[in-house]
């Protein structure tokens, strides 16, 4: 049975591109055969953060449009088994995607054996991230700890609630919440949310918490996924988000302030 | 408790409780405001219904009056056509 997973935070720029990269590396590396589909139709930018982008031959809507097959269209990932990407169309016609068109995509990955199908949404609650939802089994909703991000999460999950498909049929989506670009030490010195603050605002259960870390930058600017890089805390704090999601049970890291090792360390450790 | 704790403890409340605070107060709101707010079919329900009421019987557009009374287990639709008077 394939699950269509939505990667959505309403909020731009909190990290949604970055996760579904390393979320459907973190799957396919597990052997789970993943395909990852960028829906931010005129912004794409996943297959430079996969690292395809010189491979882009069709995009998405030349597929929903006939002028490319599914199997023309798909990126197979060089480095990670089992992986495929389906990059966006760089169209400024914001209804290239239909509901037909976007279900006829899903339906074939599926026949086709696909595990995983990883929708990573544009920012935003209109059209373009209303279709990356829609068809959406589970939605991972990515938040910065910050005021405006959590807002948004409120409402893009008020919106898998009601409009979903899922939703529409009287069933749910099941929702998981990502923290990113987290600061222990700013938490710890309070100008920060914390992950519980934000968990009891959102009453939404917690897949993951990644620290802000300088590796996700390196990454994109390498073109490799962070779960990739073994030494990253992000990309480690990702590779637990994608066992927690097969149902693992892991324990939360990177959440603390790290001990400064020196002096009193030496001095008192 | 030593120095250390005493000044914690005068310290005036920091940025992110407040954040804490702002957010639970602005999404109760947002919460209640949705539930308020009249399902997105009405106008469409209210349009149809006017239809078919209009095979039978003359009404006015003002005539077919739709509502929804939200309750605290159960929702009611409320439905209240006024009728030409007979001649
Ligand atoms: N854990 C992190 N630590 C540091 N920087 C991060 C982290 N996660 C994401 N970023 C940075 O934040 C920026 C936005 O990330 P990304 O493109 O993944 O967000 P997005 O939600 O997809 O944005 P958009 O809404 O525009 O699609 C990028 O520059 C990325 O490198
Ligand atoms: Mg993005």
């Amino acid at each position: 049975m394939s699950k269509v997973i939505v990667v959505t935070s309403g909020k731009g720029g909190v990290g949604k591109t970055t996760t579904s990269a390393a979320f459907a590396s973190g799957l396919a590396a597990k052997g789970y055969k993943t395909a990852v589909i960028d829906f931010d139709v005129g912004l794409r930018n996943l297959d430079l953060i996969m690292g395809v982008e010189r491979r882009v031959v069709y995009d998405f809507v030349n597929v929903i449009n006939g002028e490319s097959t599914l199997k023309q269209a798909l990126i197979r990932d060089k480095r990670v088994d089992n992986l495929y990407i389906l990059p966006a169309s760089q169209t400024r016609d914001k209804d290239a995607l239909t509901t037909e068109g976007v279900e006829s995509v899903i339906n074939e990955l599926k026949e086709d054996g696909f595990d995983y199908i990883v929708c990573d949404s544009p920012a935003g609650i209109e059209k373009g991230a209303f279709m990356a939802l829609y068809f959406a089994d589970e939605a991972i909703v990515v938040t910065n700890p910050e005021v405006s991000s959590v807002r948004d999460s409120d409402r893009i999950l008020g919106i898998l609630q009601s409009r979903s498909r899922a939703a529409e049929q009287g069933g749910t989506v099941k929702e998981h919440l990502l923290i990113t670009r987290y600061s222990p030490d700013r938490v710890e010195g309070g100008d920060m949310l914390g992950m519980d603050d934000i968990v009891e605002i959102l009453s939404v259960p917690l897949i993951g918490v990644i620290p802000e870390s300088e590796s996700v930058l390196q990454a994109s600017n390498s073109g490799n996924s962070v779960v990739l890089d073994e030494q990253s805390h992000a990309g480690q704090a990702y590779t637990d988000v994608v066992a927690r999601f097969l149902g693992e049970d892991v324990p939360l890291r990177f959440i603390d302030v790290q001990p400064k090792k020196g002096f009193f360390k030496k001095l008192f450790g | 408790m030593g120095l250390f704790s005493f000044f914690k403890q005068e310290k005036k409340k920091d940025t992110a409780t407040l954040a804490k605070e702002r957010l639970q107060i602005l999404i109760a709101h947002e919460h209640a405001d949705n539930r308020k707010r009249a399902p997105d079919y009405l106008p469409k329900l209210r349009d149809e219904i006017l239809g078919v009421i209009r095979k039978y019987v003359h009404v006015n557009e003002n005539d077919v009056n739709v509502k929804v009374e939200k309750g605290t287990d159960y929702d009611v639709l409320e439905l209240n056509i006024t009728l030409p008077e007979a001649k």
